[in-house]
């Protein structure tokens, strides 16, 4: 007999107990639906969280100032500014992995439009920034270099803060705000970029030429970076070391002494985000382990029941003229095909959860192909293990007792 | 000279059951030539089942010899008895002992399947077996719409089907009333006249009055052994009212 036929003889006996397959088959479908469910939330969660940091832009490195040293006593970051223009040049200039590196100086305002007014963030910056955050604009031209040359007074607005200002689906391009009483030009309304991963609204906010915001909003222009580097860097680890001994060199910190500034990498947080989602994985293994140990041990229980009922079925098979192993392979194939037929079940009603979650209450899911297929090769193995014992059983029956059980 | 089909040669059979030893046969010697249609008759407990299930290459003899066609079968592992058992062999039991919520065809098909038969001829094969037994027209009936009298001939196509020497039935009339009883020994004494070795086990004299050949065991011993006239079975002159 060769495995079609097995699987057929297997097939048609389960077929002879519909209801009682279907509910041994239970613990499997909801073991690995389970899993499947899970796991597609899990992806839907990361996936945004992933999408979250990719809005902030890819090998971002932020370089705070602070930490003043005075006399003993260490300040805080940002408790004095220590970056200096020279120094942005010099990062610029001498580290090779740094592909931009932009000023961003802010400071909280009121900006007004003819009929609204919205306080928010107002940054200072250079066209690059819009290049390291990979934020391209919904309507208009953001600001040129030669804007900032020449400190035009032309503002980017964010797209929340457009919107509070104009309305919603309004063109505010070619229109006048006022920021601290002085008339800037908008010239673009940049694009919607969502939420950070702390949660904040990153449309909230203004754009200026750096000079600008160096002479109308701090007043004056002074040899200190009031505000931070923003870095797009080949490398984000290389181009951290780089930058930070290139500071230290130029600020003469020597030895053991602190940084008097701070490099923030994204993409360490990044890789700490991943780690817990690595976590939240290898739970998920334990527990799909778990629920096909459960489902396996419901296969085993019935197949050892089924073997004690068909007892007599065993012994007119071998009357026939089955071998030990037909009927070792006949038990076998219903044990797998019970496993593979719930494992299967299982991954329909776990997308189906998943989907009805989506509906329901919008939560992102995300479906691994590789993980269904994984759970159907599991579940495979699992009627392997679990119908090897009831198998076994059946094919060493002694067929002169089996064909006068009753 | 050609060898008997069935040769025991000086069988005994020895059950251990637990402290006690039970003598099953004590010693048991039969000859039965290819064509033969006998019948093993004797009280239960008698040993009568256990030369079958020796003969069926079920069991095997604890000391004496059984050659199947010439062929000592003492040496053979249990893969090469299933192999005897699905082609030289066919099985009638009591019960019917057919699979449930399976339909007659696919009963009848089932030592093709483990003789290695592709499906097309299984089919074909096992629906001339139907035929033979007067069930042409019953190919995909499950057991349950079928009269015991039909089921045991479900039964006997099965062991039909893949054309033994040697049918062996194992009380093949105990689950049916008498006319049935009859029609099944008719149906016997037909494929005897084919050519094909019979062996009936049964309790019942009556029974035993169809066949050629009575061998009568008594307390693991054949007690007689005497060849005679069948009667003609003729399930007509049972009275239809016993017909269940």
């Amino acid at each position: 007999m060769n495995d079609l036929e097995t699987l057929r003889v297997a097939i048609r006996a389960l077929l002879r107990n519909k209801l009682r397959s279907f509910l041994t088959t239970l613990g499997m479908i909801f073991g690995v639906g389970a899993v499947v469910a899970t796991v597609a939330i899990g992806e839907g969660a990361r996936a945004t969280v992933e999408r979250a940091f990719a809005s902030m832009g890819t090998n971002l490195l932020v370089v705070l100032p602070g930490s003043a040293n005075t006399g003993g006593a260490r300040g805080g970051f940002g408790s004095q500014p220590t970056l200096t223009w020279e120094d942005l040049k010099a990062i610029r200039a001498e580290v090779p992995t740094v592909r931009y590196a932009v000023p961003y100086l802010r400071s909280s305002s009121q900006v007004l439009s003819e009929e609204q007014n919205w306080t928010t963030q107002v940054a200072g910056t250079e066209p690059d920034y819009f290049e390291i955050r990979s934020w391209p604009m919904e309507l208009g031209t953001r600001f040129t270099d030669s804007d900032v040359d020449t400190g035009t007074k032309v503002v980017v607005l964010g797209a929340t803060v457009a919107e509070k200002l104009f309305g919603a689906f309004s063109n505010p391009v070619g229109q006048t705000v006022r920021i601290r009483n002085i008339p800037f030009q908008v010239v673009a309304v940049a694009g919607r970029k969502g939420q950070t991963p702390t949660g904040q609204d990153s449309d909230d906010v203004v754009f200026i030429p750096r000079t600008t915001f160096q002479a109308k909003i701090q007043g004056g222009l002074g040899k200190f970076l009031q505000g931070s580097i923003f870095i797009s860097a080949t490398n984000a680890n290389t181009a951290q070391r780089q930058v930070t001994d290139l500071l230290r060199d130029r600020h003469r910190i020597g030895g053991p002494s602190d940084d008097d500034f701070q490099i923030r990498n994204l993409a360490e947080v990044a890789s700490a985000q991943e780690e817990s989602s690595r976590t939240v994985t290898l739970f998920l293994a334990i527990v799909a382990a778990v629920s096909l140990l459960v489902g396996g041990i419901g296969i085993m229980n019935i197949m050892l029941v089924s073997v004690t009922e068909r007892t007599r079925e065993i012994g007119t098979r071998i009357a026939v003229g089955a071998r030990g192993r037909d009927i070792l392979r006949q038990f076998l194939g219903e044990a797998v095909v019970l496993a593979v037929a719930g494992g299967v079940l299982g991954i329909t009603a776990g997308i189906g959860v998943a989907r009805w979650l989506t509906a329901a209450f919008h939560w992102p899911v995300a479906f691994r192909p590789d993980v269904m297929i994984l759970a159907v090769v599991f579940s495979g193995a699992v009627g392997v293990v679990f119908g090897l014992y009831p198998a076994r059983k059946a094919s060493r029956l002694d067929p002169i007792e089996a064909l006068r059980y009753e | 000279m050609t060898p008997p089909l069935i040769s025991v040669q000086d069988v005994s059979k020895v059950f251990q059951m637990g402290d006690v030893e039970v003598r099953a046969l004590r010693g048991v010697s039969l000859d039965i030539e290819a064509g033969e249609f006998l019948a093993i008759r004797g009280p239960s407990g008698s040993g009568k089942s256990t030369l079958m299930n020796i003969v069926g290459c079920l069991d095997r003899p604890t000391t004496g010899r059984y050659l199947l066609d010439g062929k000592d079968v003492a040496p053979l592992d249990r893969d090469a008895l299933a192999k005897i058992r699905n082609q030289r062999l066919g099985f009638v039991f009591q019960s019917f002992n057919l699979l449930p919520r399976t339909s007659a065809l696919e009963n009848v098909e089932l030592p093709l399947l483990y003789a290695g038969v592709p499906r097309s001829e299984r089919h074909r094969r096992a629906a001339r077996a139907l035929e033979r037994v007067g069930l042409g027209d019953r190919l995909d009936h499950t057991p349950n719409r079928l009269s015991g009298g039909q089921q045991q001939r479900v039964a006997i196509a099965r062991a039909l089907v893949t054309e033994p020497k040697l049918i062996l039935a194992d009380e093949p009339t105990g689950n049916l009333d008498s006319r049935t009883s009859v029609e099944v020994m008719a149906l016997f004494q037909e494929l005897g006249s084919t050519g094909i070795t019979i062996v009936v086990v049964t309790h019942e004299p009556d029974i035993a009055t169809f066949v050629g050949r009575q061998i009568v065991v008594r307390d693991g011993h054949i007690a007689s052994d005497r060849r005679q006239t069948p009667v003609k079975a003729d399930p007509s002159t049972i009275p239809a009212e016993d017909v269940a």
